[in-house]
């Protein structure tokens, strides 16, 4: 590759999460702290309910860059967690949708700038990523 | 409960060595609804920061589930790769208190077999303090 020129707007990438996509990434990563999977617990340390890992949306969004670059290697990969994804104990789940932009181009690598919200909310603040291209 | 500000510049001991297989790569990938194509998915070093991580709040005695993920960063020498064997050490960069909840900023170096660094793993924690 790349294809990727400076400015370039790259196509929205929806991916669906339910509670079951979170215990199965909660057994890949190890990553079993209960407020991904009780209600109870999630309550009472003050949130609003069961939410997805940070590290479950980043994943997704690593995803979304695979897509977008052709699977290029990724050299830096960094986010804050704005928002938590709160994910009903329903069938549904809830949607996070991922739009990005190729900010630069410049000796061999790409920088992605992406956009993460769950509804209205914007769930990853300052994602990016350095590919090269 | 407050964390003590002398943790800052601490380093915890470092994971035992992990061995990138494609059975757990398969798994890391397929629970993202991705598909293991070879190539290691980019935040898959987060299993050896979190072992890592483990070490530091048993080390302290925080409770996991007080702990909330405020931002994460990979930046790689060069990629994971498959039969790497893997070791990672954490260690707190800084330590802020704002209301009520501590901000702790970790660094973890993931190394190869050869000592070589593959990849750094900056993590900020943010501990919720108890309600009073």
């Amino acid at each position: 590759m790349s294809t990727l020129t400076a400015g370039q707007e790259l196509p929205e990438q929806s991916f669906q999460v339910r509670r079951s996509d979170l215990i199965r990434y909660a057994g890949a990563s190890g990553d079993f702290n209960p407020i991904h999977w009780s209600d109870r617990i999630a309550t009472q340390v003050g949130l609003p309910g069961v939410i997805a890992h940070g590290m479950f949306t980043m994943a997704l969004a690593a995803r979304a860059v695979a897509a977008w670059t052709d699977g290029a290697e990724v050299v830096e990969f960094g986010c804050k967690f704005t928002n938590p994804v709160v994910v009903p104990d329903d069938d549904q789940g809830v949607a996070v949708v991922f739009t990005g932009t190729v900010k630069e181009v410049a000796d061999g690598l790409a920088t992605i700038v992406i956009n993460a919200r769950c509804g209205e909310a914007k769930v990853l603040g300052m994602p990016k990523a350095v590919v090269r291209a | 409960m407050a964390i003590d500000q002398d943790i800052v510049g601490r380093s915890y001991p470092q994971t035992r060595p992990y061995r990138v297989t494609e059975q757990k790569l398969r798994e890391f990938a397929g629970a993202t609804g991705a598909q293991y194509d070879g190539t290691v998915p980019a935040t898959f070093p987060i299993v050896l920061a979190f072992d890592a991580m483990f070490a530091f709040l048993d080390a302290e005695g925080i409770e996991l589930s007080r702990i909330v993920h405020g931002d994460q960063k990979f930046s790689y020498e060069r990629p994971v790769r498959l039969d790497d064997l893997l070791t990672a050490t954490l260690s707190v960069a800084t330590l802020r208190s704002i209301g009520g909840n501590d901000i702790i900023g970790t660094r973890s170096e993931v190394r190869d077999e050869s000592g070589a660094l593959v990849c750094t793993t900056a993590a900020t924690l943010v501990h919720r303090g108890a309600e009073a």
